[in-house]
């Protein structure tokens, strides 16, 4: 790692957190009609899967955390319409991946994800 | 208007997954049952399902490159499922501790197919079809054979339990044909599938006989004849071609102005049973929501809903309502609606049993969780609330006065709530023949319920079709009493039945009195067409 990108992520992250990882949280409210079903569940797995951190999403107060890369968890998740989904990244790509989850639910699943 | 009875056909009815028409040899498609295999070792076994799934894989993959479009869309959730790394864990977890490949895979699909049936909503439950699929797909695969399902000869009317999509898909279609199930649901993948490509579709149609007869099949009205004859065929021939007439100038006349019967504007109402139902092209030409079905909120095997969660939903429907009426129904359980944890056990005849607001009464606490979601909701639009299954008057007080108590609560509390107007379902013979006795501020007449209880058929027994006719002059009788109240003391009077939505019964719906239809979204434009042209012979008699 060099020095510029240790400045960055000093800025990004508490010093208490291990250094050799990125952590990166995001929340963002479902709008799609009719909540968490087949198609935005198999785009958000798809995008997760693009990413190589470790990720974890769950319905905003929900007690488990789940991996967005199976969509047979994200479908057993039953996230209603309007509620808030919480996703939280720890690897080198955390930032990005966060990111692009949660302009993927903030959009509404468009279309031209790809 | 059901054939008259003596002909010698069998008719059957269900419920409407896509309209149109079709004739053409039964053909049953059901899945073929799957062999027996000898169990190699973990390794041998291990092997064998990753082959098996590469197999599937490709299957989907050619079937999702050749069809493309929305029905792709649909062939992913089966391939990601195929990918998803920890549904397979446990599978291979399962087969290196010794279990045969084919049994670790069916049972940890087993338990997927079983939690997507418990889901509380129809779109949910209809994606174990999809799973299914991918079950029997997978072990053909390990059985060795390729999906091992016969071919459909063209222009068949498929018969079915239920069919997932990418068998659906397999299916030449283009030589015309349609679909009959004997369960599936209206919002399942196949169905939206059938009316994107204008394949006649029913559900729900309980039994039909295992022969290899001629099926008449009309996804419109929701009917499957067998055998019929000659001058059956005729006439529906004559139907099928009056229908490709008709379907284009239907459209153009429901984006039109609101049509009138004698002076007085007919209002179309729509029924829904969930969210999705808001979504069909049609649903925003109605004049409001004339029933909101409840039930599927009541559906969770988690539990009962929770005050919140319904609020959400009522709120959400009466946002996309705007400024036009929303009449919801409150929880009608019971019947042919078992609902766990709420409706009776082992009742002997439970369409005659603890069901609709009989069951709410019986479970005040219950009935005040949905009482005080639907005060709250009423400050955002113009809602009426309306209890299903009232026979008399005092039932009808005593869940009025809940509501009170409920909303006083609410206010008591500082939260804005406000009483809705409130109505009652006209079902029970006994409340048409007293309706004076009911001080309802509007009455919605539940034809399909009447009829059942008129005439004395179970309305979920096909072998009764001919009889349980909604045109009955009894049950006639009672639409045009209920009708004229209203008429003389100004009370909305509805029909939210099947007939609302089947066109043939508009005339005597009208010559009834009633001037307010509800049915499914997909109805409107023909019912208002045939009350178009009715209004314009100026016939009526």
């Amino acid at each position: 790692m060099d020095k510029k990108q240790a400045v960055l992520k000093s800025k990004l992250m508490p010093d208490s957190l291990n250094s050799a990882e990125d952590i990166a949280k995001g929340s963002v409210q479902l709008l799609h009609a009719v909540g968490m079903h087949a198609r935005p569940a198999v785009k958000l797995t798809k995008l997760a899967k693009r990413f190589e951190s470790q990720i974890a999403m769950r319905v905003a107060g929900a007690v488990d955390w789940i991996d967005p890369k199976s969509v047979t968890k994200v479908m057993a998740m039953r996230a209603a319409r309007d509620s808030i989904i919480e996703f939280e990244a720890r690897g080198a790509d955390a930032q990005a991946a966060v990111a692009a989850l949660v302009r993927l639910v903030a959009q509404d699943f468009p279309d031209t994800s790809r | 208007m059901t054939q008259s009875a003596g002909s010698g056909a069998l008719i059957f009815r269900g419920r409407t997954a896509s309209p149109g028409f079709a004739r053409g040899p039964l053909v049953r498609a059901d899945q073929a049952q799957v062999g027996c295999r000898k169990p190699g070792s973990c390794q041998e076994e291990e092997r064998a399902l990753r082959r098996a799934l590469a197999a599937t894989n490709g299957q989907i993959s050619a079937l999702a490159s050749a069809i493309g479009g929305d029905a792709a869309e649909i062939l992913e959730f089966q391939l990601a499922l195929l990918e998803d790394e920890s549904l397979l864990e446990p599978i291979f977890a399962a087969i290196a501790g010794g279990t045969p490949a084919d049994k670790a895979w069916s049972q940890c699909l087993a338990e997927q197919i079983t939690d997507y049936r418990a889901r509380p909503d129809e779109y949910l439950q209809a994606r174990c079809v999809d799973v299914t699929d991918l079950r029997d797909r997978v072990l053909a695969a390990l059985n060795g054979g390729a999906s091992g399902l016969g071919r459909v000869p063209a222009s068949a009317v498929v018969c079915a339990e239920d069919l997932p999509p990418s068998r659906f898909l397999e299916i030449d279609w283009s030589a015309g044909g349609g679909l009959a199930l004997l369960q599936g649901s209206p919002t399942s993948h196949v169905a939206m599938l059938a009316r994107a490509r204008g394949v006649p579709m029913i559900v729900q149609l309980g039994e039909v006989p295992d022969n290899e007869a001629t099926a008449l099949l009309d996804g419109g009205q929701a009917t499957l004849e067998l055998d019929p004859s000659a001058s059956r065929i005729a006439d529906f021939e004559d139907r099928r071609e009056a229908h490709a007439r008709d379907s284009a100038t239907a459209r153009i006349l429901l984006a039109g102005p609101p049509v009138a019967w004698r002076g007085e504007t007919v209002q179309l109402y729509i029924n829904i049973q969930g969210l999705a139902d808001l979504s069909h092209p049609d649903a925003h030409y109605a004049d409001g929501i004339g029933l909101m079905r409840t039930e599927f909120l009541f559906d969770d095997p988690a539990g009962l809903p929770d005050e919140e969660t319904q609020f959400r939903v009522y709120e959400t429907v009466l946002r996309w309502a705007g400024d036009r009426p929303v009449t919801i129904r409150t929880v009608d359980a019971g019947g042919d609606k078992p609902i766990r944890g709420f409706t009776e056990d082992g009742e002997a005849n439970p369409f005659l049993g603890v069901r609709g607001l009989r069951l709410c009464l019986k479970h005040p606490e219950i009935f005040a969780v949905q009482l005080r979601a639907l005060g709250r909701a009423a400050v955002q639009g113009k809602l009426k609330v309306m209890f299903p299954m009232v026979t008399v008057p005092a039932e009808f007080a005593a869940a009025c006065d809940l509501f009170h108590r409920v909303v006083d609560d609410l206010r008591a509390a500082r939260l804005p709530a406000a009483l809705p107007e409130l109505g009652i379902m006209v079902e029970v013979p006994a409340a048409a023949l007293t309706i004076e006795a009911f001080p309802a501020a509007f009455f919605s007449i539940g034809s399909n319920d009447l009829a059942q209880y008129v005439t004395a058929c179970d309305r979920t027994n096909g072998a009764l079709g001919a009889l349980i006719d909604p045109l009955n002059p009894g049950v006639l009788e009672l639409i045009r009493r209920t009708a004229h109240h209203g008429t003389r003391h100004g009370i909305s009077v509805s029909l939210c039945g099947d007939m609302a939505g089947d066109p043939r019964c508009a005339a005597a719906l009208l010559n009834c009195g009633l001037r307010e239809f509800s049915m499914s979204p997909p109805s409107l434009a023909r019912v208002k067409q045939a009350i178009a042209a009715l209004s314009s012979e100026g016939s009526g008699d």
